[in-house]
């Protein structure tokens, strides 16, 4: 036993910082979030405050604007998501063979990746503008000299949710759909070549490959692309932020919510509205890492 | 999702860059006009990703006049290097904030990051999985959720405000994604009969670390350096809650230049590129490393 010990001991010893500090930073200070949550600390004012249960989520939940961010971000998932896998699947597709100059259309497809969602929210905000005929500015104005007009529109600023959600995640399918093209691009190239020559000798076609050979070996990776895409939009903030500014009910998601309750001090309200939002985000992620965690234990 | 898939960073990237074999026409299954199809939609796609970065260059070359909705699109009438000078009298500050953040955070973050990644991949314990899992999942929270009371902790324990408060934060924040990259790039590169025999000659942890671990590192470093600095580079929510203009790094720079009522697009938009150039130039000279970090963002890639 105490030989024993001394083997793992050490390991042990050196995780142990990074588990007190994430004990403390990560699962303590949510804690104490879920604390404030429970309270009716709705001022900035320090000293105890009083306990009131689960009322600031009731009343988030009977809330027309919780609501309406809940939507937002819901359909702004979905627009992010479908969008961003078209994109980087159509481009790894178109890539996978191999032509010249791929690694340049590689770079260029990823390179939006690389700047923060602040410095494209600036330039995307612009390019967004609502004008439109004489005065277009941005997008509509670049229409309007292609002769595209019917494409103009006041994106986000006017319309339903779903075009108002999908003109913010234009800018976000523009950085992120490289991304996934990479994933997919590694996933390709990562099939044993015997396995296409195999079905090639078969007789089966190109759309037979793709559809009962090739894709069925990628699903790990689609899967890990909707976590990562997925925990990636409900977290969404810089982008908005920057495009709209943080104070427009049009495009607001919880994450902006709670920065707009934080500035009036209601911080009651604004952990609560935090605690939602990682709930949603716990659903999606911590499946997948039990998953991932306990696959890697079987090999 | 196998081991194979996980591993690997460095072997990720390396799977994208890898050529297919070259094969016969006929066995690629692909006629002449499919290729010429596939490549025009190539560069279809291509001018769709760089149309922002035409008109963003353009522009942070005009003069105030010049940045009517009519001539958006056209070249500058008279070129002109003042948006560049204005964003950069008001950025310069926050650069050098960014600068001296960014760089100690990522140094730290991927040492703690690379000897947790060891013990999690070669030199296990019982339940390394449970912790390796309670590491994770620090890595998908919404920060929202922890930064009150971050902010309140960092104040009682005294942390200047400004640069030392955000190294803190994204040292600690920034631990699970090193963790996840190391421990990933060392059960790919390091055999378990090299960490076994180095046992059986009695050599503890620490000199099997420091003598077999981290002379092979190098890569993983270069992964998790260049993920790091970009993500602290482009944070915005820790600058935002934790800092203010007068100690917030450049993200909250730019956000204030390109706020306001007045807006100067000129400068807004040479502000935009002065703040993307770091993160763009460790991503052109290193891109190879940098889908490294992308891969293993994927837990697994």
């Amino acid at each position: 036993m105490h030989g024993r010990i001394r083997t793992w001991g050490p390991g042990a010893l050196v995780l142990l910082p990074t588990v007190l500090l994430l004990g403390y930073f990560v699962y303590g200070l949510i804690a104490w979030s879920f604390n404030t949550s429970l309270t009716n600390r709705h001022t900035a004012r320090k000293g105890p405050a009083d306990y009131v249960g689960f009322e600031n989520y009731g009343h988030l939940f009977g809330e027309e604007r919780f609501i309406n961010s809940l939507k937002n971000l819901g359909v702004l998932t979905v627009a992010f998501i479908v969008g961003t896998l078209i994109f980087g699947l159509l481009w790894a597709l178109l890539l996978e063979k191999g032509v010249p100059g791929e690694s340049i259309f590689r770079s260029v497809y990823l390179f939006p990746m690389a700047i923060s969602m602040i410095a494209s929210g600036v330039v995307w905000g612009w390019l967004l503008n609502p004008s439109q005929g004489e005065d277009a500015r941005g997008l509509n104005r670049l229409f309007e000299i292609l002769h595209l007009n019917f494409l103009e529109n006041p994106w986000w600023t006017a319309g339903s949710r779903w075009t108002t959600m999908a003109s913010i995640a234009l800018p976000a399918v523009w950085q992120l759909s490289g991304y996934i093209m990479a994933l997919f691009l590694a996933g390709f190239r990562g099939i044993p070549p015997e396995l296409r020559e195999a079905a090639r000798v078969d007789g089966a076609s190109e759309f037979k490959l793709y559809r009962h050979v090739l894709f069925p070996q990628l699903s790990p990776i689609a899967l890990s692309a909707l976590i990562i895409l997925g925990h990636m939009s409900l977290k969404l903030f810089d982008l908005i932020y920057a495009i709209t500014g943080p104070n427009q009910f049009r495009t607001e998601v919880p994450s902006v919510y709670m920065w707009n309750t934080l500035l009036r001090s209601d911080q009651a309200k604004a952990a609560a509205i935090a605690i939602v939002l990682l709930a949603v985000v716990a659903v999606l992620v911590i499946p997948y890492i039990a998953y991932t965690v306990r696959q890697e234990n079987e090999e | 999702m196998s081991a194979e898939t996980a591993a690997a960073t460095g072997q990720a990237a390396a799977a994208i860059s890898r050529k297919p074999q070259k094969r016969g026409v006929i066995a690629d299954g692909s006629t002449r006009r499919s290729r010429t199809v596939r490549y025009i939609l190539l560069l279809f796609f291509l001018l769709f990703v760089l149309t922002p970065v035409y008109v963003v260059v353009i522009t942070s070359f005009k003069t105030s006049g010049d940045t009517t909705a009519a001539s958006q699109w056209n070249l500058p009438k008279e070129w002109t290097l003042e948006p560049w000078r204005k964003a950069w009298d008001v950025l310069q500050p926050y650069m050098i904030r960014s600068l001296s953040l960014a760089i100690p955070a990522a140094i730290i973050s991927s040492l703690i990051g690379s000897a947790n990644g060891f013990v999690l991949a070669r030199w296990r314990f019982p339940g390394a999985n449970i912790v390796f899992a309670f590491i994770l999942f620090g890595m998908f929270i919404p920060y929202q959720a922890v930064m009150l009371p971050l902010r309140t902790t960092f104040t009682e324990l005294d942390v200047t405000r400004g640069v030392p408060t955000l190294i803190l934060a994204h040292c600690i924040y920034g631990l699970p994604i090193c963790t996840l990259i190391f421990r990933n790039y060392y059960a790919t590169i390091v055999p378990n009969e090299i960490i076994e025999s180095a046992r059986v000659d009695g050599a503890g942890l620490i000199q099997t670390y420091l003598r077999i671990i981290l002379p092979i590192s190098i890569s993983g470093f270069v992964v998790t350096l260049i993920w790091q600095f970009t993500s602290v580079w482009n944070d915005f929510l820790f600058a935002l809650f934790l800092t203010q203009q007068n100690n917030g790094p450049v993200t909250l720079g730019l956000a204030a230049l390109a706020g306001g009522q007045k807006v100067d697009y000129a400068a807004s938009m040479a502000g935009a590129l002065i703040t993307s150039f770091p993160t763009l130039l460790v991503y052109i000279l290193l891109g190879r490393w940098f889908i490294g970090g992308l891969m293993a963002g994927a837990l697994k890639g």
